[in-house]
């Protein structure tokens, strides 16, 4: 019985931190349509930041303000610079964020070293919490609910307020929205800053959980891919159930077949695609 | 006593002879040219970054030679691919003409140039602990100074059994060849002395959370850890977040908890006993230069890997003074380097006809001293071989540790 | 056009003549980048001329040099029997692959392609009974066609030099035939081929085939090289850099592969002996090349010989 609970707070708790790396990722290949393959690197980039910046002392919520900040704002910079000189080219656009992918890597290899560099989660938070007789991380937990509180925001974001009423339009139909006067390069600039600030706060968040390590970025790059995909494209909630069934399949996978590991991961994906290919809750075919 | 013309003659002839035979070996002033195969980018680079800085102090500390005749270092960064291994091998060989190879630090990367080294007859000391290397598969240009994976798992197991009483035990371990033959190594002997180990998690070498392995952890008296790099730390912290601090009593192998990831931990590891065939703490007059000095240059203790080079580095440097110096001959070179005894930051150092060392293995359990935590020494198995108490030929007629072998048969 | 042919036949005769004046690091990294050469090759059929983007052709390479180890090292096969089995074998996997992920497109392609390989890679580290683990398979040995002794770099040179010859001559031959033409055609205008009658998702698959067959035969000459396999081989690195390779070097031409190759190769293996941050010099020439240069190389130096020759590029 024990198991089985602890599993499933596992898995909702993984579930939360692959929504919070995939939301970004999905937010920018909706709109966008470009796979934005820097994705991982933002994400490591932002638990580096945090790290250097609780290492100056500061709490985690500042860490991850900073984090936000500062992927935010590389992420502006990747769009107007080297995005938007290519737009119209979605190979290329995939292709530069290939490129720099391996730049960023190397670049934080250099400013952090090649020691994996540890993030603690607030002092309150480390304690294990006691319930109905077992134990489980605090800041799982707490990961969870920040994960929901993102959820609502961006959902909240897109149906509420006028810039999400651009987006949606964008996404469902680029040619229109900008007929209609939506001012798409200024969009998408913002949409993919919006994009990388989610990477950079989940790499905080994820942090106490994960650490920053040279490899992070090639560690969730796929699991960001994976969970897009399989929730389809140009939906939120799709990424967002999709982040927990993945949540689920991985965590109680590695349980009780450990050897089919990397199988459990991908072959949900697999399946789902070959037999529907715009995912489970996608309006558009990839 | 007269001495007559002739004897006199004879006599500073003789001196005059013996003045010149030292010039006749060195006439040859060639450099030795070393080549460091480690890993400067990618997961392992923390380890291959601390090999070149170990290998660059002993040099710089000898006045930048090594069996009297100044190096040339050529440092080669594989990245940690095979395919990359062997070409930097190659070019190391082929290119830099090096006399000597140190390194390579991944087991794989090692088991890729294998017959490179072989056919090519290049002496290698080696960090990487692939088992077989040294064992049914030995390679004559092989000598390692560090460690086979179990070579100090097996003390570590006689210790939980016999001095700390442990009755039954998990083990945890990477799901690599490295973290199979460590654990095996650790089972055989741990069941031999009376224990029980009743469960053993192979989590992959990326998992990104230990969660679900930590949810299905069974009661034991403590737990074994044959992680690399910083999974040791990141399941220890993750064993704490769910409360099992204190239910379970940890122990760990010679990569669980090495100061170059220690220096990044805090209480959680206080009280953690591992084994290891180096500590930066030992006292002996090497590591007592090395560590301050180390410590001044890069702001952390010295680990596995900084020592690893800088101990290869004098057994190099003894059994190249053993031949004087001569490197032309490749076959003495190599039987020099087998049969080198010598004191190193480690301890002596010997090695068996395998090319494995011999040598000291060490207890040790974090504390902190100085507001910084360390692994001090408490106990010390002398002359440890890879083969442990067992027949050299007993040992290699099985077959080699991994998953299945030895069988596990008390999994609960 | 006979002035093309001459051009080729120089081209070959130097190459040929290479191994005489170079050491045997040189000749080494020569093999290596005919190997990249035919990789890149055989993944530009997919991309370049069939605008299919793959990010896990390495499967391929991976499939047919663990196929030939294994053979090799668990039955003790001679390579006579292990190389058309391999190759048999990872074409066989890669007409089921290419089934599988062509029931999407764009990046639900790129993302099949993806999760298959990782699937491969996975298998390849935890199935240890079979391929060893992360231990890899070592101890294999060269073929010795015709009793010619391989292990000697001069003579793989040159053995790599026919392989690739003849791949190339054949895959420019597909480029070229009717094949070719509808290939390209399904690449720019998919819809319109579809309304004349042509099936889009046949000749996709048929490519797919095509490109992990000569996959398979650069997987082939990989393990003759290496004499040692190790699941890394299939990783999203290995596949990202044959995309590399082709992107670089200029997709959908039959020149951009080899010039890619021999760009990627020199920078990991040479320039990484003199520039320690060569992964990043590698992102920014990528990065440059996909801004500046969006065709790739190989178009940008087909203008120079059209200037000096005139004819079809």
């Amino acid at each position: 019985m024990q198991f089985w609970v602890i599993q499933t707070l596992n898995s909702l708790a993984l579930g939360g931190l692959l929504f919070m790396l995939s939301s970004g990722f999905a937010l920018i290949f909706g709109l966008m349509r470009i796979a934005n393959l820097t994705h991982g690197s933002l994400f490591m980039i932002g638990a580096y930041v945090a790290a250097s910046v609780l290492r100056g002392g500061y709490s985690l919520v500042v860490a991850a303000l900073v984090a936000m900040v500062v992927v935010g704002l590389l992420g502006a910079v990747i769009e107007r610079f080297i995005l938007r000189s290519l737009s119209g080219n979605s190979q290329g656009q995939v292709l530069a964020t290939l490129g720099l992918s391996f730049i960023a890597a190397d670049a934080c290899l250099m400013i952090w070293g090649g020691d994996p560099i540890p993030i603690n989660a607030p002092e309150m938070l480390r304690a294990p919490l006691q319930m109905f007789g077992f134990t489980f991380p605090t800041y799982r937990l707490v990961v969870l609910g920040i994960s929901m509180i993102s959820a609502l925001l961006l959902y909240l974001l897109m149906e509420r307020t006028r810039l999400g009423a651009m987006i949606r339009a964008g996404v469902d139909d680029m040619q229109m929205a900008r007929a209609v006067g939506i001012p798409a390069s200024q969009l998408f600039t913002i949409v993919f800053s919006l994009g990388a600030l989610l990477a950079g706060l989940g790499g905080t968040v994820g942090g106490p959980m994960l650490n920053a390590y040279p490899g992070l970025d090639a560690d969730m790059l796929p699991l960001a891919l994976i969970v897009v995909i399989l929730g389809g494209v140009g939906s939120l909630v799709g990424t967002f159930v999709a982040s927990f069934i993945i949540g689920f399949i991985y965590t109680f996978g590695i349980a009780l077949v450990p050897d089919l590991a990397y199988v459990i991961l991908f072959l949900p994906m697999v399946l789902v695609i070959a037999f529907r290919p715009s995912g489970l809750f996608g309006s558009i075919r990839a | 006593m007269t001495i007559d013309r002739r004897s006199f003659i004879q006599g500073s002839a003789a001196a005059g002879l013996g003045l010149a035979v030292p010039n006749l070996f060195a006439q040859n002033n060639e450099a030795l040219r070393i080549g460091l195969l480690t890993v400067k980018t990618g997961p392992l680079a923390s380890g291959g970054i601390d090999m070149e800085l170990g290998l660059k102090q002993w040099i710089a500390e000898n006045g930048n030679m090594i069996g009297g005749r100044k190096v040339e270092l050529t440092v080669a960064d594989t990245g940690g691919v095979p395919a990359n291994t062997k070409t930097k091998i190659s070019e190391l060989n082929e290119r830099n003409k090096v006399h000597v190879i140190m390194g390579p630090l991944a087991a794989f990367e090692a088991l890729a140039v294998d017959d490179y080294i072989r056919d090519n007859k290049i002496p290698t000391l080696s960090v990487a602990a692939a088992e077989d290397m040294t064992q049914r598969k030995p390679n004559p240009w092989f000598v390692r100074a560090t460690s086979t994976s179990s070579q100090s798992a097996h003390p570590m197991a006689e210790y939980c059994a016999n001095i700390k009483k442990y009755k039954r035990m998990v083990i945890a371990a990477d799901d690599i060849a490295y973290g199979h033959e460590m654990a095996a190594g650790f089972q055989r002997v741990f069941e031999e002395n009376g224990g029980k180990i009743v469960q053993r998690l192979f989590p992959p070498l990326t998992v990104p959370d230990y969660g679900s392995y930590l949810a299905q952890l069974k009661s034991a008296d403590a737990i074994f850890l044959g992680f690399a790099g910083s999974n040791g730390f990141r399941f220890i912290r993750q064993m704490n977040e769910y409360g099992l601090k204190g239910k379970i009593a940890i122990v760990g192998g010679m990569t669980a908890l090495d100061e170059a990831v220690l220096k990044n931990m805090g209480d959680e590891a206080l009280g953690i006993e591992t084994a290891c065939w180096y500590s930066a703490e030992l006292n002996n007059p090497i590591n007592n230069k090395f560590v301050p000095a180390f410590r001044k240059a890069q702001n952390y203790d010295p680990g596995f890997y900084a020592a690893a080079t800088y101990v290869n580095a004098a057994v190099l440097d003894a059994a190249l003074k053993s031949i004087n110096g001569n490197l032309s001959n490749k076959d003495a070179l190599m039987a020099a380097l087998k049969k080198t005894n010598v004191p190193t930051a480690r301890g002596p150092v010997t090695f068996d006809s395998y090319g494995n060392v011999v040598g000291d293995v060490y207890i040790r359990k974090v504390e902190r001293k100085d507001g910084r935590l360390v692994n001090v020494v408490t106990k010390t198995y002398t002359n440890v071989s890879q083969f442990w108490k067992y027949d050299p030929k007993a040992f290699l007629a099985n077959p080699v540790y991994s998953k299945d072998w030895p069988p596990a048969k008390n999994l609960e | 056009m006979m002035k093309q042919s001459l051009i080729y036949v120089g081209l070959i005769l130097v190459l040929m003549i290479l191994p005489i004046f170079f050491g045997e690091y040189y000749v080494n990294l020569g093999s290596q980048i005919m190997i990249a050469a035919i990789f890149a090759a055989s993944l530009n059929l997919l991309v370049g001329y069939g605008g299919l983007t793959s990010l896990g052709h390495a499967t391929y390479l991976g499939l047919s040099a663990y196929a030939s180890a294994w053979l090799f090292s668990r039955y003790g096969m001679s390579h006579a029997y292990t190389a058309p089995i391999a190759l048999i074998f990872t074409t066989f996997v890669g007409a089921i692959f290419g089934w599988i992920s062509l029931r999407a497109s764009g990046l639900s392609f790129l993302m099949l392609t993806l999760a298959l390989s990782q699937i491969i890679w996975g298998i390849g580290y935890r199935w240890v009974d079979l391929t060893n683990g992360d231990n890899g398979i070592s101890g294999l040995t060269r073929p010795t066609p015709f009793g010619i002794n391989l292990e000697n770099s001069n003579n793989f040179y040159w053995f790599c030099l026919l392989i690739t010859i003849l791949c190339l001559f054949f895959i420019a031959r597909v480029v070229n035939s009717p094949f070719g033409a509808s290939l390209k055609g399904t690449r720019d205008q998919d819809k319109r081929m579809s309304a004349l009658g042509y099936n889009v998702w046949k000749i996709r698959w048929i490519t797919f085939v095509l490109a992990s067959f000569f996959g398979a035969v650069s997987g082939l000459l990989y393990i003759y090289l290496n004499k040692y396999i190790h699941p890394s081989v299939i990783s999203i690195t290995s596949s990202a850099e044959a995309l590399l390779c082709v992107i670089a070097g200029g997709a959908g031409t039959l020149a951009g592969p080899i010039l890619g190759s021999i760009l990627i190769v020199l920078l990991k293996n040479y320039v990484s002996g003199f520039v320690e941050r060569w992964n990043m010099l590698l992102g920014i020439i990528f990065l440059f090349i996909v801004i500046f240069m969006p065709a790739g190389m190989g178009p940008g130096f087909s203008q120079i010989k059209k200037r000096w020759f005139g004819g079809k590029p």
